[in-house]
């Protein structure tokens, strides 16, 4: 095959129908997000604009486009403009190396250190927010920004540390090699369930959501470091939050839940139950359409989650945030390393997944035995019988 | 080497969770409060010069302002202080006490679901708020049904009620009484034992009781450092000897001890109408109205009445010359603006994050402040 085609045409039209398809996703997320939220809430949410108000996802976008982009008098002209611009890059390339289906179709560019590549792309995104946050020259926004900073820069730890252990049972950084080795054992989340768990809480923290979303902590800091900006400035800002969401949900799929698989192979005579990824290459572009819609199925369940967490919980303080990071996940990413490696080099990875899975059902038992501790009552002074 | 200093930064008066036009002046080192100075004033309105121009009974609209998240105690502390003046307060008739204790405690009810529906959201739990709002929206529909307004009843009149309860009013208030304790559980099932919920509010803005009785703090505050005092209780008023509640207290005097407080209050108060309803349809027909003269000129003599309102001991001092029909001076012991004192005390050492959930806990309402 032509060189200019294999190496420069595809992977360009392969990863903009991906850009395409993933920004269509983050629109409709604006609209299922609201919509849930709405659900949640006992109320109805957008509704109004289109069937269902889905079109409510087109039309904020051409509202935002025609709103006056205003520039504080006292801001940093440069800076307040890279600010929105900066994260919007690397949260778009990194979508060029996350398999969406089975290679080589349904990935735009296969690179052996793609976990790497991602992870370096994705941690540059917090010099958007400082620089937003510093150069809108408000005490707000500076405040923002300096939480967002100490926040990503905090919690880029534990999301590093949490993903070695995977590293190291699958011996690559290639995100398909990653799947595919959990198509021969079993998802990493049970191996790997602590490491999961704090890949779970650090991907929240480094988004800035719910509730870890004091960056833009409405009630206290108005709107934190997006505070001055408006119109298209604003929607890129929150372009990039949910194109970063989405990144880590897929990071997510493929590291701990058998990405576009949905079955295993089994023996040394390869028994492939399901749908794996040899069933899908063997039905072409069909099969590679199914695992993309399987992939995708899984990454909005994540997405779902993060808006459910969103209704769910109240928010962390500052130091709490803090405390949460540097004395309980890393230590205990640093705890999942060390017994992770041990068992690796004594080849006994199995005893981990039947930890995980123990963990995992006495959680599941736990959740459904419902709510245990009666809640704290205050002391009763007096009935009327006393007085 | 480096230039150390705190930055200023003004919180309010407008701010999404400073409850209308606080402005708190913050001397802060990093997000540590160094001081906190609240600037109050921008919702001044001259209420208590107004009522030294105005005839008596023209003055109860006006009170309806101060507090407008709870116009129905506002008129209640009101109508008894110049009945107090008057002398007639032995002659309201029984049916119309049942009626300004229903219309306060439902009163007390939606103020404390609107403190739940804005704390919770200040501390960034989104989903009580809509919770808390789609109950109140029942209570408003209630006031609605008995006097036509939501928000500013203007309720009561000097010597009784203006009306008497609509058909079917006592059977939609049966029916909000005997769901509302669930729906209390509900907002607590996501809030109570919520460990994040407890992080943010455990140990914050401790009072002690007698620091708190040292502030001239009245109300949920108060209790909630574990002081038992409730107007209701130690200077009964209306038919509230008559009716059998709980005076919840806390143990801690802190943010948390005052959420428990408030959620308690809500049921002791569905507790209080559950027990006026069967009370109220033994007294129909009945009068509502004390026979007075329409034209309100009490003697000469000076009067302080004051009654437990959702935020505290709202109390009305008034002077009358005997001659006219308006007070020589009417002075309003606002319970926010005495509690709101506090906050510069309760401010101190805590991050700005906490401060948001401190100007929540003390419960204020901007009108009653500034009056």
């Amino acid at each position: 095959m032509n060189p200019w085609l294999r190496y420069l045409v595809f992977p360009l039209v392969k990863f903009l129908i991906a850009f395409v398809i993933v920004q269509l996703i983050v629109m409709a997320m604006t609209w299922i997000e609201r919509r849930m939220l709405g659900f949640i809430q006992a109320r109805l949410g957008p509704n109004r604009v289109g069937p269902y108000g889905l079109l409510q996802a087109i039309a904020d976008p051409v509202k935002l486009l025609l709103k006056e982009d205003i520039l504080p008098s006292s801001a940093e002209k440069v800076a307040y403009f890279l600010g929105p611009m900066l994260p919007l890059l690397p949260a778009f390339v990194v979508f060029c190396l996350i398999p969406f289906g089975p290679p080589p179709t349904f990935i735009a560019a296969r690179v052996n250190v793609a976990l790497l590549l991602i992870l370096a792309l994705t941690s540059t995104g917090v010099y958007g927010i400082i620089l937003g946050g510093w150069a809108s020259n408000n005490k707000y926004s500076l405040m923002g920004g300096l939480r967002s900073a100490a926040q990503m820069v905090s919690y880029e730890v534990p999301f590093g540390l949490s993903i070695i252990g995977v590293l190291m049972l699958c011996g690559s950084l290639d995100l398909v090699k990653i799947v595919e080795y959990q198509e021969r054992n079993v998802w990493n989340v049970l191996p790997q369930l602590v490491a999961c768990f704090i890949f779970f809480v650090a991907m929240n923290a480094e988004n800035n959501r719910t509730p870890f979303d004091l960056p833009e902590a409405e009630s206290e800091l108005v709107a934190g470091f997006h505070t001055e900006y408006s119109g298209m400035k604003f929607a890129f800002f929150m372009l990039s939050e949910y194109s970063m969401m989405l990144v880590n949900s897929c990071l997510m799929v493929s590291l701990y839940f058998g990405g576009w698989t949905l079955g295993g192979v089994v023996g040394s005579a390869h028994h492939q139950i399901g749908l794996t990824t040899a069933v899908l290459q063997s039905w072409g572009l069909l099969g590679g359409i199914i695992g993309t819609v399987i992939f995708t199925v899984k990454v909005m369940i994540f997405m779902v989650v993060y808006i459910w967490f969103r209704a769910t919980f109240p928010r962390f303080r500052f130091d709490q945030l803090m405390d949460l990071g540097w004395k309980w996940l890393i230590p205990l990413a640093l705890g999942n390393i060390a017994v992770t490696g041990i068992l690796v080099l004594a080849g006994a990875e199995w005893l981990l997944s039947v930890f995980g899975a123990v963990v995992l059902i006495a959680t599941i038992a736990l959740v459904v035995r419902g709510p245990r501790a009666a809640p704290r009552q205050v002391a009763h002074a007096s009935r009327v019988s006393e007085v | 080497m480096f230039d150390v200093h705190e930055m200023e930064v003004n919180f309010g008066p407008q701010h999404p969770s400073t409850h209308g036009v606080l402005r708190v002046l913050l001397k802060v080192d990093g997000e540590r409060i160094i001081e906190a100075k609240p600037i109050i004033g921008y919702l001044h309105r001259g209420t208590e010069k107004l009522f030294e121009h105005m005839a008596y009974p023209q003055c109860i609209p006006h009170t309806d302002r101060m507090d407008y998240v709870a116009s129905a105690t506002n008129n209640l502390g009101f109508v008894e202080a110049v009945e107090k003046l008057m002398g007639v307060t032995a002659q309201i008739p029984k049916r119309a006490q049942l009626m300004r204790v229903m219309l306060s405690e439902l009163q007390r009810i939606s103020s404390h679901l609107l403190w739940l529906a804005t704390h919770a959201i200040d501390i960034g739990a989104m989903t009580p708020f809509f919770y808390c709002f789609r109950e109140r929206e029942e209570v408003l529909d209630l006031f609605e049904s008995y006097c036509g307004a939501r928000l500013t009843l203007n309720c009561m009149r000097i010597g009784g009620m203006p009306d008497d309860l609509p058909p079917g009013w006592l059977e939609d208030l049966e029916k909000f009484c005997a769901k509302f304790d669930a729906a209390v559980d509900e907002y607590e099932s996501l809030l109570t034992n919520n460990r994040i919920w407890k992080r943010r509010t455990v140990g914050i803005g401790v009072l002690s009781p007698e620091e708190a009785i040292d502030w001239g703090i009245t109300g949920p505050p108060l209790r909630g450092s574990g002081v038992e005092w409730d107007l209701r209780r130690a200077q009964p008023y209306e038919c509230y000897p008559d009716i059998e509640f709980d005076i919840p207290i806390g143990k801690n005097g802190d943010t948390y001890d005052r959420y428990l407080v408030r959620m308690e209050e809500m049921r002791q108060s569905n507790r209080i109408l559950k027990q006026c309803m069967p009370m109220i349809r033994a007294t129909n027909p009945g009068e509502i109205k004390a026979k007075i003269s329409r034209v309100v000129r009490p003697p000469e003599g000076e009067v302080y009445h004051s009654i437990e309102s959702p935020k505290g001991e709202l109390g009305y001092y008034i002077i009358s010359d005997g001659k006219s029909q308006n007070a020589y001076r009417c002075h309003v012991r606002p319970p926010s603006f005495v509690n709101l004192q506090a906050l510069p005390a309760m401010a101190r050492g805590h991050l700005v994050s906490d401060l948001v959930a401190l100007i929540g806990t003390i419960d204020i309402v901007l009108g009653e402040v500034d009056r």
